[in-house]
């Protein structure tokens, strides 16, 4: 913190245990420890035998580690007549996560540089009634967009979900992009409408690259939110894409006589395992992201 | 966002210059309109038009299909007469001031600590954030079973020797909201700590520095200085957490389905229940034109505020 | 995963894009162990025809869960081949709209009205002279399953009656075993329903869901079902309530619990376990109060298909649902008796055969609440009995009141 930065900095050592620092990591430390716990329950009681899963300490460690639990969810799981698991839906949320996720990105984008560079009459009001509609149940406008969907021969198919995720998706992300754009220095705008450039020319040749940081916040945003959702990939999505949520639904909400709490679990972190790897993997991007502007405005 | 609004100012057509044909710039004009095409679809189809379509049925007796006859106020009467639906709303109102004051509090507080140039920044960082990527059905399969008391913390706690320890939230009719506020805050918070993380580093070292100078402590550096400089960030955050409050309904299915008896039913869920459980798409209706009402009363002043003066300036 | 689960998985979004004539997805929310196991029955009668095909669209979660999805796919025009539903005033809008295929033809040829039993249940998925829908079985709610070794091991006989069985509340509660496990949500609702229908008799029954009699609400014999209920509500406490029906039923089964109220559907689960009725588990229909059985069940339909493939093969398994063997072998899987009356059930258990007994005499037969008030009203009967069970301050009086009013107001 800047307030450090202005201490002297001569010979005197600082140790590392100040009571500053005691505090801080005492608290970070139980802090964690709520964040873990839920995660570190999972994890043990995946690892355990049905019996001990059940008789047992929730928090205790598995007296013996199996993975079996592991391999039923993935593999063998029953929902319904099927026993195959998890991973029937594996794929399919793959084919509505990425060109959902791409689709929906990409014209947030292009709302948000529009709205901050190219306003238009009533842009503003637009774009309110934009933030309005993310305050709207989904619940009520399933009707009604089952029946468009289908004036326009797209229900129970991929582009059907795709317009779907793509149109709920839209508030947050145009506000993420608009205040994105608006902290850019409008200079570049300026300086690149003399040089006689275009919409499209300045948003692909200037505004892309220049915001690579808030591309990625969006698109963890979406993958996350594409990923878990169960009613519009169910519906919307036909049977024949049932994401992979349906399966963990139906492993979860039904038993075939005793509750296998290892094997719920386990398909638990498995469904969550593709959003929880692009957080690891771009969690650092995720904030510089947002600290990168996305927030100002 | 008023830099925002600023920025946006300038328009294109006056600093063109260059000399161009009228086609030209109508062509340009052409396409950044077809460009925001899709955003005015979606406004005036979806957002508009399909709010609309729900309103107008919430005036008609339809069933399981939207096909009923016009019956005027009767599904509105019906509902402020239905204790279920009157209970839903006070239960939302508590969860949401209790999650909406604790998220921004405790996500600021925790984002000041994440500040403090700590080691494993990063390590920290994710141990907040994972919970924002699991799905509901993950949140309340662990929650509801840390806190069901033949098997989660009071169980432990109980074998331990520690008889008289409660910890029975979900299935007690008065605590049952906290339970909820406990593992909504343990799936939201990491979020608001990294959007309030972002707003706190976007602020200018100088500005640290001339408080220091000052003698201005650092609590009160953070709270006269640079939370109003964080205003932009407040507002993205409060859209964000707000617009999930009022949509809840996931976690309460998957953590309490409304329960004990009807102690965490939500808005939302009378809705969900009313159009397709119970095929009386003209009550669910009515429920929901009362969450939009209630949405627009509190959100046009604010829109006012935010958009309406400065465009005239 | 390989290139063979890609290969695969392609060829079936290819198989259903062009929509294979033979193919038959039927959708349900039956996923239980002894549920699954009944569709199986039904999905192997159609797979032996060579021809056609079962492809299962389960569901969890109950009906809730299935509902907005099975119609939303209706609307949207991509039906499913088949689909469980509640019968009633839901699907008639549905036919109405003209979504549905009539399946007279089939029910003509079949000679269904000579066969189903009680007649009744025809009347529930006939609209206006015309048949839409196939009832595959009766379900009975009134029954309380009771585990013996829960009484033999604790020195108590196993009760008779439902007045024997409270009067072992308290000893049953110091030996350490819940008296009585309970699901939560609609489980509780099931359970009222047979107390009214079980403790209040089949005379009060019918006066409160036929003739829709507010003041037969506000009559003693009324307030006396909702102090059994009361004393249920307060003997339960966290260990008793369990997130799911079969959760409850399993307590049972382990002995964990003594007993629990559930429909004649528990039975499939007892069978997966394999219990047997009269040695590990003993059953009370009508509480052992009064000798009744509801017939509710569930029931087919069948959405209209431009493909006159898909029609034909939903005739064929609309027909093969209600052939005599595919009756036995489903009934006894999923514990609920046949709808036809002319099948033999030799293999049926001892609670089967009790259940049957009692549905021979038409006079012990109810009506369930499915039949006689909308899902409107049935909705809203549900929700004051969940929140009179979860809210010990609530007093009979009150629920009786608001009780009445709902009965008055429905239509």
């Amino acid at each position: 913190m800047a307030v450090d930065t202005l201490e002297p900095r001569g010979m005197r050592p600082r140790p590392f245990f100040t009571p500053r620092k005691i505090i801080i990591y005492s608290l970070l430390f139980f802090i964690s420890v709520y964040y873990l716990f839920p995660m570190y329950v999972m994890i043990v009681t995946s690892l355990k035998s049905l019996d001990e899963a059940r008789g047992g300490n929730i928090f205790a460690l598995p007296i013996k580690v199996t993975f079996d639990p592991w391999f039923k969810a993935w593999d063998t799981a029953c929902t319904g007549l099927y026993c195959e698991g998890l991973k029937v839906g594996f794929l399919n949320s793959m084919k509505i996560t990425i060109p959902s996720v791409i689709v929906s990105v990409l014209i947030a984008s292009i709302n948000g540089y529009a709205l901050v560079n190219w306003r238009f009459k009533g842009s503003e009001v637009f774009f309110v009634i934009l933030l309005f509609g993310s305050f709207i149940p989904y619940q009520v406008m399933l009707y009604p967009l089952v029946i468009i969907l289908r004036e326009l021969h797209m229900f129970s198919t991929l582009q059907g979900v795709i317009l779907i995720h793509t149109v709920f998706g839209m508030p947050i992300l145009t506000l993420l992009f608009r205040n994105y754009f608006a902290s850019l220095p409008p200079e570049l705008f300026k300086a690149a409408r003399v040089d006689g450039a275009g919409f499209w020319r300045i948003f692909i040749q200037i505004m892309v690259p220049m915001s690579l940081p808030i591309f990625v916040v969006a698109m963890i945003l979406q993958i996350t939110g594409i990923w878990n959702d169960f009613l519009f990939g169910v519906i919307f999505a036909g049977n024949q894409n049932y994401p992979m949520t349906v399966q963990l639904n139906n492993i979860v909400n039904s038993t075939q006589g005793v509750k296998e709490y290892n094997v719920n679990m386990a398909a638990t972190i498995l469904t969550g395992l593709v959003p929880l790897a692009v957080y690891f993997i771009s969690g650092k991007w995720f904030v510089r992201g947002i600290a990168a502007g996305a927030v100002k405005g | 966002m008023a830099e925002a609004t600023l920025a946006a100012q300038s328009k294109p057509e006056e600093i063109s210059t260059r000399p161009s044909l009228l086609h030209n710039i109508f062509l340009r004009n052409l396409s950044a309109k077809i460009a925001a095409l899709p955003m005015v679809l979606t406004v005036l189809v979806v957002f508009v038009g399909c709010s609309a379509w729900s309103v107008i049925y919430s005036f008609t007796n339809s069933g399981s299909l939207p096909s009923g006859k016009f019956v005027g106020f009767a599904q509105y009467e019906r509902l402020f007469k239905t204790a279920r639906f009157v209970g839903s709303a006070e239960n939302l109102a508590l969860y949401g001031v209790l999650s909406l004051v604790f998220t921004m509090v405790v996500g600021f507080l925790l984002a000041v600590l994440m500040d403090q140039k700590i080691r494993f920044e990063n390590t920290f960082r994710t141990v907040l954030l994972y919970p924002f990527a699991l799905s509901f059905i993950v949140t309340g399969l662990v929650w509801q079973w840390i806190m069901n008391p033949n098997y989660g913390i009071q169980k432990v706690a109980f074998d331990l020797g520690f008889t008289n320890f409660r910890f029975d939230l979900l299935t007690n009719s008065d605590t049952v909201i906290y339970g909820l506020v406990i593992a909504g805050l343990w799936q939201g918070t990491g979020f608001v700590m990294v959007l309030m993380l972002a707003g706190l580093r976007s602020i200018d070292e100088e500005i640290w520095k001339a408080a220091r100078i000052d003698g201005i402590p650092a609590w009160r550096t953070y709270l006269q200085i640079v939370i109003p400089m964080m205003r932009g960030v407040v507002i993205t955050t409060l859209v964000i957490v707000g617009s999930g409050i009022v949509r809840l309904y996931d976690l309460v299915v998957a953590l309490t389905q409304g329960g004990p008896g009807f102690a965490s039913d939500v808005p939302a869920k009378y809705v969900y229940d009313y159009m397709f459980a119970r095929g009386n798409l003209g009550q669910g209706l009515a429920a929901s034109t009362m969450m939009l009402v209630t949405v627009l009363i509190i959100l046009i002043p604010w829109a006012y505020i935010e958009f309406g003066p400065k465009k005239n300036k | 995963m390989n290139k063979f689960a890609v290969a695969a998985t392609m060829a079936a979004a290819l198989m259903c894009g062009t929509a294979h004539a033979t193919d038959l997805e039927v959708t349900h929310w039956w996923t239980s162990g002894g549920e699954a196991a009944a569709v199986k029955v039904f999905a192997d009668a159609l797979d032996a025809t060579g021809t056609d095909k079962w492809i299962d669209g389960a569901i969890a979660g109950s009906g809730d869960a299935a509902n907005p999805i099975i119609i939303s796919r209706i609307l949207g025009g991509n039906p499913m081949g088949a689909t469980q539903m509640n019968t009633g005033r839901d699907a008639e809008q549905l036919i109405q709209a003209g979504l549905m295929q009539d399946l007279t033809e089939v029910a003509t040829a079949e000679k269904w009205a000579d066969v189903i039993r009680p007649a009744k249940l025809m009347d529930s998925c006939m609209f206006e002279g015309k048949m839409y829908c196939v009832p595959v079985n009766i379900h009975s709610q009134q029954w309380l399953w009771l585990s013996r070794p829960a009484f033999e091991n604790n020195g108590m006989t196993v009760p008779t009656t439902w007045t024997e069985y409270v009067a072992d509340f308290p000893k049953l509660k110091e030996a350490g075993i819940i008296p009585m496990s309970i699901g939560q949500g609609w489980p509780i609702n099931t359970m009222w329903g047979v107390l009214l229908a079980s403790i209040g008799g089949p005379d009060l029954f019918r006066s409160v869901n036929i003739d829709k009699s507010a003041d037969a609400v506000r009559g003693p014999e009324f307030k006396a079902v909702v102090d059994a209920f009361a004393v249920v509500r307060d003997t339960a406490d966290t260990s008793a309530i369990v997130p799911l029906w079969n959760d409850a039923t399993q307590l049972v089964i382990e002995g964990k619990a003594a007993g629990n109220i559930m429909g004649d559907w528990a039975q499939g689960e007892f069978a997966v376990a394999n219990q047997v009725a009269g040695k590990d588990y003993d059953c009370l229909p009508g509480l052992g109060m009064h000798a009744i059985v509801d017939t509710g069940g569930d029931a087919f339909y069948f959405p209209k298909s431009t493909d006159p493939e898909i029609t034909r093969t939903q005739l064929e398994l609309a027909k093969l649902m209600l052939s005599p063997e595919v009756q036995v072998a489903f009934n006894l899987k999923k514990g609920s008796m046949p709808v036809r009356g002319d099948v033999d059930l030799a293999a049926a258990n001892a609670c089967m055969k009790k259940g049957l007994e009692i549905l021979a005499d038409p006079a012990n037969v109810l009506p369930t609440g499915e039949q006689t008030f909308s899902s409107d009203t049935q909705g809203q009967l549900q929700d004051l009995v969940l929140a009179f069970f979860a809210d010990k301050s609530m007093t009979a009086e009150d629920m009786q009141a608001q009780y009445a009013d709902i009965v008055a107001a429905s239509e």
